[in-house]
Order: structure tokens, then C-alpha cells, then sequence
């Protein structure tokens, strides 16, 4: 098997940016007072038919809404406004439709097992989103749901590139999907994940509380194994790593994964990290900048988004404008700024065991 | 050339028994594993019948030899219990040094503690142990961290098709040369959330299920976990093992139709089975037998069955649904009738599609009525199909000249 070069021709990002407008790229942030972060309605009602919208669950609208405006970025439609259907589609989720799973739940143990009705059961499991996309777009092809924390979105892009390099398929559109719910956030409080007072999401790195913000998402790439002049980047690879025993292994495997890209710590133009503002975990990102990355230029994005399993599709976004507009957002760099950038390297790590890296390159 | 995948090793736990050797023993012995609820307290307990690995959780972390003192969902000890067996049988401890990765499959995962402390994680800190055991990952995390996997590791949920899609992903990561050792399938355990959404969509039987049978009223659930060891051409050469089988060939497609029903025509079984098919370079007369996802629900087997029909014509291979035997184990029955597709290579024998008596009108095939032995099996299919329309099936073959 020969690896084909893998492009990202569109991109899609509903968050709590005004991202789904791509000649607006974060020139004017939005920061809030608060300890979590939602998505913006970018216009949910286009994007989703009348008669499916009062039922649909805010994940499942969320990505589906995600998914078509990566289409029509890629310009993957008709004459008529209709979608041409991707040859797969791939999802990650670290929590799937926690909305509904949770009205669901509600239900059952209020009404003590009586009088439910299945719609949000149905709409609970963690491929309703994937599957709500092949059902508009009528795509009959590869259909994956990953469901794995903070390798959720990874192992998504891990298996389209793997079916590309295959040639099972040719393009396959691949998105990170997670909600955020009062419930879900009270409970996760409970584990310190989250800082218990607001703070202004713009010093995320400079507040002392323990934790991070919440934060939700949905954000698609279209991969194609042709470039164009729409391209972004090309998606040279995903690296991921289980709970390393130290900063060492961790370094000794993000070397091995550039060199099997012909690159060295040296090539990175731009790290981008998933620094989250709560100091324990944020340790491991300083250490192996210290180790490997000292004199790269640096970037972060949490502040933008906040904390959630599939947090690197938010990334991957970043990434891949920057490097098509060669333009580092002002609230995105903690250092230096390079002066072309050819190689962005993203590592973000969900609650210090899933550790993964996405490398992209200019097309 | 395209690598070939081994099959070295399997571990199963289901109503059906422990391990490998008592499933084997019940089906056999044509003995189902349905009957009452006995360890999930719920008001359906007297009215459904289900698969239930006859154990409470205190008997689970025996079975798994952990501290039950540790918080550990009951999905999570299924999947350690099977995913342990296929381990020593392949004797991965014995040959380390092998690029090894997990890929498990779950949906409702450790929902069963949210079934009984979802109020405590709403309302005090007595229960936060058991909050991040809740999520898809935990259980394969768990397993991992058991069985010591460090390298590749993930999950896959897609529904009642999720751990043949994870043995369709390991096969993919061995032909790809990321990986030469995989531990690969799902863990489901009954719980609380799951049996009352699939009474709520009213296809549940109250009496034995009856799939492909003209008068069958829908699905019994059940539990259970199955792993299967699949090793490259590389690994088996360091490892020595006998292969038992070898995964030829897979397909996924997705229906596009409905997110809970299947199409009347069965277009993503019709498009899975052919995939698969073509990625083996099989013709449909090489399948000596097919194990059916076979649910007992009207619309499934209906759409399955005219999916087989369209595919095989007029010389319809024997074909039988194991799930009046375990149940519907919704996320693990990919691998679960992995492992009984591959015993009936394995023993020489078709297991009967228990229960059925009239064929369905509309179709013109009957599935295997009783237990056949001396059967000489050189080719199965087993399909999977799940919510969301996504449909897959696997196909295994005798291994020769290795």
C-alpha cells in the first residue's frame, strides 16, 4: 500500500464562534463571562427540513448543519441546491446525543418506567448524527461513529485516510459533534472538570481556579485525494497516544511520527495546543514545548471553544484556515509569529490519557 | 497482494455461558438462553423475556477477578471477561513485541450505573466514581488497561452493528500494516435505559422470538461481550499460533432510508453483503452458510430476507438466525455470531433458527429448522445491522495452506 496525499478541501464549523462565515476569520472573538461555551445558531433552520426540525435533537442539528456547509465549501452540489453524496462519512463523539439520552433517562425514572415515548431513545445512540447526514445527502456509503473520549474525532480521520490510502473511496466527509447540556456540565463539575466561577473566556490561561471551560461543537472536513483551488492543507497524518509513562515516550513518539512524514521537531512552523487554563493539565503541553518545540511558534484555542472530547475538530478547522490564509489570528498566538507556514502541528490531550497529534501541511 | 487476516483466538460470554466452551456446550445442545429478568430491576421484569448472563455485578468482578471495589460498569466486567479469554487463547502475553491494538464496540456502555444513580450524580458527590464510567470509551479503557494494550486503541457505536464494524476496522488496520495483532469486538450488557426505548418502540416479543417465521412479533434482547484475536501473516509467523479461521472479506453501507427501519427492499444489506463479496473476489454460490442478523422484527426480516434473495437468486445458501438463542445482543451480536459463525466452521454444524415453523410469505427460502451436523462449511457470512440504517457483513473462511 501506497500513501496517496489527502487534501482538505472544505470545511464546516458550527461553534461558538462566528465560524460558519469564512471571510470572517475570527477578526472579531467573541469572549464571554462564564464557565462554559455555546454554540452560536448560525441559521440552523436553512440547513434542516421543516418537518424534521422541532424533533431534531441540538447535536443532531448541529452536525448536520456542520456537514452542509463543508459540502457547499467544497462544492459538493448540484445546479439546483442539492448535495452530491460523499463517498463515506465518518464521525467521532465523546458523548453522542446527550440531550436526548438524557430526556430519555429523565422520563423513564420520573414516570417510573410508564408512558414513554421512543423519540428521544431513537434519537440517543451515537451514530444518529452520521446517520442523519446519509439520510439527507441519501449516501449510501461507509457510515463509522467513533465513540472514544479524546480519540473520538481522531480515530475518525484515522479511518478515512486508511480507506483513501486503500482506495475503498475518494473523498469522506469526517466531523467531531459533542453538546453541551446543563446536566452533563453539572455532572462533570462534580469531577473539578470545570472552573466554578466565570471568569472572562479571553484570560483562560491566566485564571488560577482548578479546571477548564465546557464547551461544545461541530466542526466537518471534506477530504478528497485530488487537490484544488479551494484546498486548505493536505492531512499528512493522526498520531494518538494512550496515557504515556512521561513526557519522554511522548516526545520520542511525536519524532517518530514526523520523521515517518519526512519532517523533525525543527519543520513545525506552528504548534497549536490545546492548552484549557487548568494548570495540572496544562503541565504536560509546556513540558514537551520545553522538550521539543522550544523555539516554534505557538498557538491555542480553548478560549474560543472550551473543553470537549472532539475539541480537535474545532482545531483542524484553525488549522486549516491558517494555513490557507497564512494568517495567525490575533487571539490564537502565544508567541512569535512565523513567516510562512508550511507545517502546523496540532497536539491537544483529553484529560491527560488520550494524547493526539494532527499534522497538516501547505497543499 | 493484500495481507490475510488470522483469526487466533476468541472469548465469549453470553446467556448461553461463560466462555467459549459453555456456549458451545448450549448450542449444542439446541438449548436456548432466554428467560425472565432476574439481576435489572424494572417494572417489564415478569413481562419480557431476555438473554441475561445469569450473574449480579458482584458475580461479574468474580468471574473477572477484580476488586469489586472498584467502580466498574457491568458492561465494562463483560467485555474483561471475553475480551481475557480471546487474549490467553491467542497468547498475546506470551508474544509480546507484536504492534497490538483494541477495538471494541458499545452503545449504552456503562449506562446501567445511570440507571441507578443518575439522581445521586444530579444531586451529591456519593456516586462521582462511577460518573466517568458511563461513556462508550470506559469499558474499552478498562480493557486495556487489564490486558495492558498500549498501542492503537478506540471505540466504535454504530448500534446493533457496532462490533462487526469494529472486526472490520481491525481487519483494515492489519491490511494497512498499522497494526499486526488486533483484539477486536463489543460488549453490551442489558440495562434499565435500553430495554425500556426498545418497549417504548414496541418491537419487543414477550414470548420466545421467531426470526423469518411468518407469524413473528419482534426481539428478545440480550447481553453479552465477544472478542476475536485476528493476527497478520507477520504476527502468526512469530507467534506460532493455529489459525482457527481467517476474516476474508467485509462490507459497510448505509441504508439512507430510515433511522430506525430498514428498507423494504433491503438495499444496505443488499450493498454490504456485495461489498464484502467483491472485496474477497467471492461469488454468492461460494457461502455455504449465513447467520443472519435475523432480529424477529417484521420489518427487519423481511428486508433482510429480500436483500438475500436479490443477492443469491434462486439457490439460497443455509441460513439461520442465532438470536433465539442469545438474544438481540444489540452492539456485541457482531461479534458474538462472529464466534458462532465461526464454530459451526469450526464443528462442521449449523445452528437452527430455534422457533420457526411458518415461512414469511413474501419470501421464498425457510432458515434451518433443526441442528445439522457434518455439515463441511468452507465459507460464512454473518451480518449486523443497526439503527441509522448501517449495515454490515463480514465473511469467514476456512484457513488453508497458510
Amino acid at each position: 500500500m501506497t500513501n496517496k496525499h489527502i487534501y482538505i478541501n472544505g470545511l464546516g464549523n458550527v461553534s461558538p464562534q462566528k465560524t460558519t462565515d469564512s471571510g470572517h476569520f475570527l477578526q472579531e472573538p467573541f469572549f464571554f463571562e462564564t464557565n462554559q461555551l455555546k454554540c452560536i445558531d448560525p441559521g440552523f433552520k436553512q440547513y434542516i427540513p421543516s418537518d424534521l426540525f422541532r424533533r431534531m435533537g441540538r447535536i443532531i442539528k448541529m452536525g448536520i448543519t456542520a456537514a452542509k456547509i463543508c459540502l457547499q465549501d467544497a462544492k459538493q452540489c448540484n445546479p439546483d441546491g442539492t448535495f452530491l453524496s460523499p463517498d463515506a462519512i465518518v464521525t467521532g463523539t465523546g458523548l453522542g446525543c446527550i440531550e436526548d439520552t438524557e430526556k430519555f433517562l429523565t422520563n423513564m425514572i420520573r414516570n417510573k418506567e410508564e408512558f414513554l415515548t421512543p423519540t428521544s431513545f431513537i434519537q440517543s445512540t451515537h451514530n444518529t448524527v452520521a446517520g442523519q447526514i446519509a439520510l439527507l445527502l441519501k449516501c449510501h456509503g461507509h457510515n463509522f461513529t467513533f465513540v472514544h473520549r479524546g480519540f473520538s474525532f481522531e480515530s475518525a480521520l484515522l479511518d478515512a485516510i486508511t480507506q483513501i490510502n486503500m482506495e475503498e473511496f475518494s473523498n469522506a466527509l469526517v466531523g467531531g459533534t459533542d453538546e453541551l447540556t446543563q446536566n452533563s456540565f453539572a455532572i462533570t463539575s462534580r469531577l473539578g472538570h470545570w472552573k466554578r466561577k466565570p471568569i472572562n473566556t479571553q484570560d483562560l490561561l491566566l485564571d488560577r481556579q482548578r479546571g477548564s471551560i465546557a464547551g461544545e461543537g461541530a466542526s466537518f472536513v471534506f477530504l478528497e485525494n485530488t487537490k484544488n483551488s479551494g484546498t486548505y492543507a493536505e492531512l499528512k497524518g493522526v498520531l494518538m497516544v494512550l496515557n504515556p509513562s512521561s513526557t519522554c515516550e511522548l516526545s520520542e513518539k511525536v519524532k517518530a511520527f514526523l520523521e515517518l512524514h519526512n519532517l523533525s521537531e525543527r519543520n513545525v512552523d506552528l504548534l497549536l495546543l490545546g492548552l484549557n487554563g487548568d494548570s495540572m493539565k496544562d503541565r504536560v503541553y509546556h513540558e514537551l514545548v520545553e522538550k521539543c518545540f522550544q523555539n516554534t511558534s505557538l498557538g491555542f484555542f480553548k478560549h474560543l471553544c472550551g473543553e470537549y472530547q472532539t475539541v480537535s475538530s474545532f482545531a483542524l478547522w484553525l488549522a486549516s484556515m491558517i494555513m490557507k490564509t497564512q494568517n495567525i489570528p490575533t487571539p490564537v498566538r502565544l508567541n512569535h509569529v512565523p513567516e510562512k507556514i508550511r507545517h502546523i502541528l496540532i497536539y491537544n490531550h483529553y484529560q491527560a490519557i488520550n494524547h493526539s497529534f494532527i499534522l497538516i501541511s501547505h497543499p | 497482494m493484500s495481507q490475510r487476516i488470522f483469526i487466533t483466538g476468541t472469548g465469549i460470554i453470553s446467556c448461553l455461558g461463560n466462555n467459549l466452551q459453555e456456549n458451545l456446550a448450549s448450542l449444542l445442545s439446541t438449548k436456548s438462553g432466554l428467560g425472565k429478568i432476574h439481576y435489572i430491576k424494572t417494572i417489564l421484569k415478569d413481562e419480557l423475556l431476555v438473554g441475561e448472563v445469569p450473574f449480579d455485578l458482584d458475580g461479574l468482578f468474580d468471574l473477572a477477578h477484580i476488586n469489586p471495589s472498584d467502580a466498574y460498569s457491568r458492561n465494562a466486567l463483560l467485555g474483561i471477561i471475553a475480551a481475557k479469554e480471546a487474549y490467553d487463547h491467542a497468547r498475546v502475553l506470551e508474544n509480546p513485541g507484536i504492534e497490538t491494538g483494541l477495538i471494541s464496540a458499545t452503545t449504552v456502555g456503562g449506562m446501567d450505573r445511570c440507571d441507578l444513580y443518575y439522581h445521586d450524580f444530579l444531586t451529591n458527590d456519593s456516586r462521582n466514581s462511577y460518573i466517568d464510567v458511563y461513556d462508550c470509551a470506559d469499558s474499552t479503557e478498562k480493557i486495556a488497561s487489564i490486558l495492558k494494550i498500549k498501542g492503537f486503541i478506540t471505540t466504535i457505536s454504530t448500534a446493533c452493528s457496532s462490533a462487526a464494524n469494529a472486526l472490520m476496522l481491525g481487519a483494515r488496520m492489519i491490511q494497512t500494516g498499522h497494526l499486526d495483532r488486533v483484539i477486536a469486538g463489543g460488549c453490551e450488557a442489558l440495562t434499565k435505559f435500553h430495554l425500556n426505548g426498545f418497549n417504548a418502540l414496541k418491537i419487543l416479543d414477550k414470548s420466545p422470538c421467531k426470526p423469518f417465521d411468518r407469524h413473528r412479533a419482534g426481539i428478545n434482547l440480550g447481553e453479552g461481550a465477544a472478542y476475536l484475536v485476528l493476527e497478520s501473516e507477520s504476527a502468526l509467523k512469530k507467534t506460532g499460533n493455529q489459525p482457527i479461521c481467517e476474516l476474508a472479506g467485509w462490507g459497510n453501507a448505509c441504508e439512507a432510508f430510515h433511522q430506525t427501519a430498514s428498507s423494504p427492499d433491503g438495499i444496505g444489506a443488499l450493498l454490504a453483503m456485495k461489498k464484502a463479496l467483491d472485496l474477497c473476489g467471492m461469488k454468492p454460490e461460494s457461502i455455504d452458510y449465513i447467520n443472519a442478523h435475523g432480529t424477529g422484527t417484521d420489518n427487519n426480516d423481511l428486508s433482510e430476507g429480500r436483500a438475500i434473495e436479490t443477492l443469491f437468486g434462486s439457490s439460497i445458501p443455509k441460513i439461520s438466525s442465532t438470536k433465539p438463542f442469545t438474544g438481540h445482543t444489540t452492539s456485541a451480536a457482531g461479534s458474538i455470531e462472529a464466534i458462532l459463525s465461526i464454530l459451526c466452521i469450526q464443528q462442521r454444524v449449523i445452528w437452527p433458527n430455534l422457533n420457526f415453523e411458518v415461512p414469511i410469505n413474501e419470501l421464498h427460502f425457510s432458515p434451518v429448522k433443526t441442528l445439522i451436523n457434518n455439515a463441511n462449511l468452507n465459507v460464512v457470512m454473518s451480518n449486523s445491522f443497526g439503527f441509522g440504517g448501517n449495515d454490515t457483513s463480514l465473511i469467514f473462511k476456512k484457513t488453508s495452506n497458510i
